[in-house]
């Protein structure tokens, strides 16, 4: 069964489309990659997916119509967003980050989430204390995707989290994401960077100018010419 | 002037000054999380104010008739916008007719200070977050302008119903208590102690709310990052209600804490309101601390213009917050209005 199923969803700023007739499926405990350039849509269909922009066409999670929603509904259903900018609150503490992560689950909390995201990120662990603006990109990365995960999500949305990382560390990130998707966790991850993508995600799809250009399976994508050609440079093929 | 006259004058600009930085936490608080100005929060020391007064007169308050008219007003406009039906019956129909019940059964017993004051706030708190349903909330996405002029507009129509309600005529009430204290020839009044006393306790209150609970952390979360706030599903509108319930409550127990000081009438809170306003200026409507210290300075600066030139006094204090501005926009770069 698909955690997420969209349908024919489409976006647009004013009279201008941003995404289009886009029908994708997360299947349960999947890890689903949408790649593509800049300005392809990409943030833009997640946070259509999130609630944060209107959109038309159909969007259901675990069987419900959640097309209607808010965004806080959504989060209420069990969906969670990285977003690109991380949106943390930069004058409260990481510690603080976290819990209030756990926010829908009210005063009891989501119950062992914390000891789960600081063995995941022991940095966090170590920096508890410290006000989340005072963290490097990776550590406000690594926060931003603790501080989803204490919603114990269903369907965790990933939008460009390497982005603006050192090779190492987006080396980390992409580890912990193929940590996550052993827990279960069904993952959308949207990235530019297409070979780190497509070695972690079982499907991904290709998204050009609004609009699905591919999609397929991780392994044959990662192979056309046509994905090696555009984003992954001739010089890797083979 | 000898030291006794500047030993009361510090007083009195303190006691006052106590009162403003309440109110200017509580611009700071409604600003940052709803990012309204919240100009109305005069009127609610004035609503405040005459409803002790008249409690304790053994009438009943004009307010318990705003307080009911806006809670059908906020059920009616919920019913449009298809709200769940049952949580507004019980906050906006079935809350206020038990506050105006309670309130027609207590008040021919002149129940005693402590009671009024609870009764005030029960009267007066609510009307705040029904003007936020009513008034603030179909507009949260407009710009701090729009919003701006929406507070001016909420401001102009509750002192109209101010004036519908209350009738023109001032009220004073009895200071709560007739202790006084004296150090040599310093006299420190009862009603300056409570004053000082209670808003110190609220302010603790405060920063143990928004320090160590979790809906106090939400409400700080949704005015330092909204978007954040809404991805970890903080409703924006809990949270804009919550601030809103906080100011109300707060203008509310500023107006019970003065009305033995001063003569409350239904247009007095606005002067008031502005120079809490001042000082929340002088903090950049965003740091609580800074807030308080601005607004003992702008009370103490009151009284002592008040002393040397009392025609001027109003002018001394709101000119006060001209070379702050001119010092801000000098060390700031302009902001854009929607930068985080």
């Amino acid at each position: 069964m698909s955690v997420l199923v969209v349908e024919a969803l489409a976006v647009s700023y004013g009279a201008i489309p941003a995404v289009e007739d886009i029908s994708l499926a997360v299947p349960e405990g999947g890890l689903v990659t949408v790649i593509g350039p800049n300005g392809a849509g990409k943030s833009t269909l997640l946070n259509a997916i999130m609630g944060v922009l209107p959109s038309r066409g159909g969007l259901r999670f675990l069987g419900h119509d959640i097309s209607a929603l808010s965004v806080e509904a959504r989060v209420q259903h069990g969906i969670a967003l990285v977003p690109e900018k991380r949106e943390l609150f930069a004058t409260m503490s990481v510690a603080d980050n976290l819990l209030l992560g756990g926010f829908r689950f009210g005063r009891r909390g989501a119950g062992g989430e914390l000891d789960r995201v600081y063995s995941l990120f022991p940095r966090l662990r170590e920096r508890h204390r410290q006000q989340a603006g005072t963290l490097s990109g990776g550590e406000r990365q690594m926060l931003a995707m603790g501080r989803a995960l204490m919603g114990k999500p269903r369907l965790l949305m990933l939008d460009e989290p390497s982005l603006g990382l050192a090779p190492l560390i987006v080396r980390d990130i992409f580890r912990i994401i193929a940590d996550l998707r052993a827990t279960g966790v069904a993952i959308l991850l949207v990235e530019q960077n297409a070979r780190a993508a497509l070695a972690v995600a079982d499907r991904g799809y290709v998204l050009e100018t609004g609009r699905v250009t591919l999609e397929g399976d991780a392994r044959t994508l990662a192979a056309d010419p046509r994905i090696v050609e555009m984003y992954l440079g001739a010089a890797t093929a083979r | 002037m000898d030291s006794t006259i500047a030993a009361i004058l510090v007083q009195d600009g303190i006691v006052n000054g106590a009162i403003y930085a309440l109110l200017a936490l509580s611009l700071v608080l409604v600003f940052a999380v709803t990012r309204v100005v919240f100009v109305p929060q005069g009127d609610f020391v004035a609503f405040g104010g005459l409803t002790y007064a008249a409690l304790e007169a053994g009438t009943l308050p004009g307010s318990l008739w705003l307080l009911g008219g806006l809670g059908v007003a906020a059920f009616l406009f919920g019913l449009h916008q298809r709200r769940a039906i049952i949580g507004m019956v019980l906050t906006c129909l079935a809350l206020p007719a038990a506050i105006i019940a309670v309130t027609w059964l207590a008040v021919p017993l002149k129940p005693g200070a402590l009671a009024n004051t609870l009764l005030t706030l029960a009267i007066v708190t609510p009307i705040a977050p029904y003007i936020y349903r009513i008034g603030f909330q179909p507009l949260a996405e407009a710009s701090v302008l729009v919003l701006l002029i929406a507070a001016v507009a909420v401001h102009l129509a509750l002192m109209g119903l101010g004036l519908v309600f209350f009738g023109p005529e001032g009220s004073r009430a009895a200071a709560f208590s007739d202790v006084s204290i004296s150090v040599g020839d310093f006299t420190l009044a009862g009603q300056a102690l409570w004053i000082l006393g209670l808003t110190g306790a609220l302010m603790v209150a405060l920063y143990g709310f928004f320090g160590f609970t979790l809906l106090g952390k939400a409400l700080r979360a949704t005015a330092v990052n909204r978007l954040g706030a809404r991805l970890v599903g903080i409703g924006t509108a809990q949270s804009g209600s919550l601030a809103f319930v906080l100011a109300g409550a707060i203008g509310t127990l500023s107006g019970i804490l003065i009305v033995p000081l001063t003569t409350v009438y239904y247009d007095s809170g606005f002067v008031i309101g502005l120079k809490a306003f001042t000082a929340a200026i002088i903090a950049a409507m965003a740091s609580f601390p800074g807030a308080v210290l601005a607004a003992l300075l702008v009370g103490v600066l009151e009284s002592f213009s008040s002393f040397w030139a009392s025609a001027f006094k109003e002018v001394i204090v709101f000119t006060a917050i001209i070379p702050v501005l001119l010092w801000r926009s000098l060390r700031h770069a302009a902001v854009e209005d929607d930068d985080e």
